[in-house]
């Protein structure tokens, strides 16, 4: 199909071709066509990065969603193996009726497997079991000079830590095996508080966070003052009791792109004040589906759409712990300031297990994330401050998320950069790659 | 939970329906020409609930092969609740005009072993008195069109044999679901250039082609809106329809 393909965000503008992938074995062929003619080419799944991370340097992707095949599964232990281009909602429902979840899920569920590896992704249980990466027990990685490598801990590590977390760079990865968590139910038992000040959100987290598999919190970047970073913290376990049920909620689809952005100035206060209101004011707790829980904007197939056709920007940073109660508020005063921030931010504590990936994002710290319409005042005016706040703070931005961070602040905050490019294999490039390490 | 006979099991469509009957654990006996593609579907039906797979190796043309191929089906499931034939190649229609060899050899892939698939597995729906035959046939045999028109015959016929056979079977309790897909993002249209609106996904086609065989349904268009462009260009008048290049 010659459909022309962007990223996420919409941003930039660079139309992608795509090549489809059907059997694996194909893959090897592919590379050496696509390369002949354009250079180079990079391998893209269900297309949820949201930045140019996914975007080929040459504009040809070889697109691996159609190798979407199961190879085996162990019920009794949870291992599953599957082709690259399964999505994470394609494991889980065949998962979910023989009590296993994944390990792992981030904010949505259409990821394909091997994205969450190559971005090495993580989700509101990082605090307890790190990222995707750390459940990945071995995969298959195809280089372009015909060389398949089997991939793990053990066996050939070092290509192993290179590609987890190292943005589809290094090789397209055919098969992965993961390790799959136990659940006796698709319910999710919650806790939920507000809090009035980002102090109160580290307070508060520090208390409850240890105690539950999930936690994660939702901030109002409208709020100014006193209430800056006032929000809502929301805390989950896997429920003992309850039904093994797939999600089969219906969704509905934004059928086109909306000329302008709909998410503005009075949309948002109209949300975040909405949203603030309807949270309990007090610890309480609830229930609810693990769809519902982990995937909220998945209910609306091509959210994306709202932001218009000149698309949107998320800005997602990590703070080391040290900092970042004082950098994150510093962060949150200054979109406060600039009024245009996303229907609601992100704020999630990443624990201290370390990520097997040279080049994964997370950190021990504190993690923000939270969407823009896209805006020349953005590169103008708002992102060189937060970068800056961010750089002296020590942290650093999430390349999967990223369509501006420059190439020294990419460098600084990955050091291992240079051991991914000497890794990489010199007919993938991506965008985003040749825009940070040039 | 059913037992599954495909024809073509490698296809994108045969692979959509085949993943939904898996969930409810249903057995199948796979049919296509490669070995290690159809090892791979079946692996895939196993870990999303198929309760058992047997793969058998056999080009369709092969038409010597079509009864043994039955017994050992039928020797395997015992019964045959759905027969889903849904091989096919798209011909380059440029070739086909110049060389009356591929002609032949299309026509063969996409009419002729169909049909001769089709006479042999109904004896054994009609001695079952029980079952469901379902043909991939295509829109592009509801009229001849100057960019497909082998493509278009050999479906044709396959609609036409398959419309009879539906007549005969249906007094013995065998419902013939004749299918007829527009585009369908697989392999075979990889190489076109279509607008995108007009290409449906093999899932969503495979929905329709279960819901089609629950009602016993005799003939869909999938997705259904080809109903429509289809019956437009059936009745486009003939002194028309030969100026133009559809």
């Amino acid at each position: 199909m010659s459909r022309k393909i962007l990223s996420w965000g919409n941003y930039p503008y660079h139309p992608q071709q795509l090549h489809s992938v059907s059997w694996r074995d194909e893959i090897p062929q592919l590379i050496d066509e696509i390369t002949a003619r354009n250079g180079d080419t990079l391998a893209f799944g269900n297309g949820r990065s949201y930045g140019d991370s996914c975007l080929a340097a040459s504009s040809h992707l070889i697109h691996t969603r159609n190798a979407n095949r199961f190879i085996h599964v162990d019920w009794n232990t949870g291992r599953m193996t599957a082709e690259a281009g399964v999505t994470l909602a394609e494991i889980a429902d065949i998962a979910i009726p023989n009590g296993w979840f994944l390990s792992v899920t981030p904010g949505t569920k259409f990821a394909t497997l091997g994205g969450a590896i190559a971005n090495d992704v993580h989700g509101k249980n990082h605090h307890i079991r790190g990222t995707f990466g750390n459940h990945v027990i071995q995969f298959s990685l195809v280089r372009s000079d015909g060389e398949t490598l089997l991939c793990s801990k053990d066996n050939n590590s070092d290509y192993f830590s290179a590609t987890v977390g190292g943005l589809g760079l290094i090789g397209i990865i055919e098969w992965a095996e993961i390790q799959l968590l136990p659940i006796k139910s698709t319910q999710i038992n919650t806790v939920t508080e507000r809090f009035d000040a980002i102090e109160d959100f580290f307070n508060l987290s520090s208390e409850l966070d240890h105690k539950h598999e999930y936690s994660v919190a939702w901030i109002d970047c409208l709020a100014k003052g006193r209430n800056t970073g006032c929000g809502v913290l929301i805390l989950g376990d896997h429920s003992q009791y309850g039904n093994l049920i797939p999600d089969h909620r219906r969704s509905i689809t934004l059928p086109v792109t909306a000329p302008t952005s709909l998410v503005n100035k009075f949309t948002l206060r109209l949300m975040n004040e909405t949203y603030w209101h309807k949270q309990p004011a007090k610890r309480t707790t609830g229930n609810s589906e693990y769809a519902a829980f982990f995937y909220p904007l998945d209910a609306i197939n091509y959210w994306n759409r709202a932001y218009g056709r000149r698309g949107f920007q998320q800005y997602q940073c990590v703070i080391p712990e040290k900092h970042a109660e004082i950098a994150i508020k510093e962060l949150l005063s200054m979109i406060a300031k600039f009024g245009r921030g996303s229907f609601l931010a992100v704020l999630k504590r990443c624990g201290n297990i370390a990520s097997p990936g040279l080049l994964s994002f997370p950190m021990e710290g504190t993690s923000l994330a939270l969407d823009f319409p896209q805006h020349q005042d953005l590169a103008d005016k708002l992102f060189p401050i937060l970068d800056l706040i961010v750089k002296e703070a020590g942290g650093r931005l999430y390349p999967a998320k990223d369509a501006h961070m420059s190439g020294s602040d990419f460098r600084l905050g990955y050091p291992d950069w240079e051991i991914i490019e000497n890794y990489r294999d010199k007919k993938l490039n991506s965008l985003f790659w040749k825009r940070v390490t040039l | 939970m059913k037992k599954i006979l495909i024809v073509g099991a490698t296809s994108a469509i045969a692979r959509e329906c085949a993943r939904l009957w898996a969930k409810d654990g249903s057995e199948f006996f796979l049919v296509a020409r490669n070995a290690n593609q159809l090892e791979q579907i079946s692996n895939d039906l196993i870990a999303r609930g198929a309760t058992n797979t047997t793969s058998l190796i056999m080009d369709v043309i092969d038409v010597n092969q079509h009864q043994s191929m039955l017994t050992s089906c039928v020797a395997i499931l015992k019964q045959i609740d759905i027969v889903l034939i849904a091989h096919g190649t798209l011909p380059n229609q440029t070739e086909c005009q110049t060389d009356a060899q591929v002609a032949i050899k299309e026509f063969e892939i996409n009419g002729l072993s169909t049909i001769a698939l089709m006479t042999t597995i109904s004896n054994q729906l009609e001695a079952q008195r029980h079952g469901s035959l379902v043909v991939i046939s295509s829109v592009a045999g509801d009229r001849g069109r100057p960019s497909n028109y082998l493509y278009g015959s050999a479906k044709a016929a396959v609609t036409t044999f398959a419309e009879g056979l539906q007549a005969r079977l249906f007094k013995l309790n065998v419902n013939v679901l004749i299918v007829k897909p527009g585009f369908v993002n697989t392999p075979m249209t990889a190489g076109l250039n279509l607008p995108e609106f007009l290409v449906a996904q093999p899932e969503e086609v495979a929905k329709q082609i279960i819901k089609a065989i629950e009602h016993k349904s005799a003939s869909i268009y999938t997705p259904s809106f080809w109903l429509l462009i289809m019956t437009v260009i059936k009745l486009i008048p003939t002194t028309i329809f030969k100026r133009i290049n559809l």
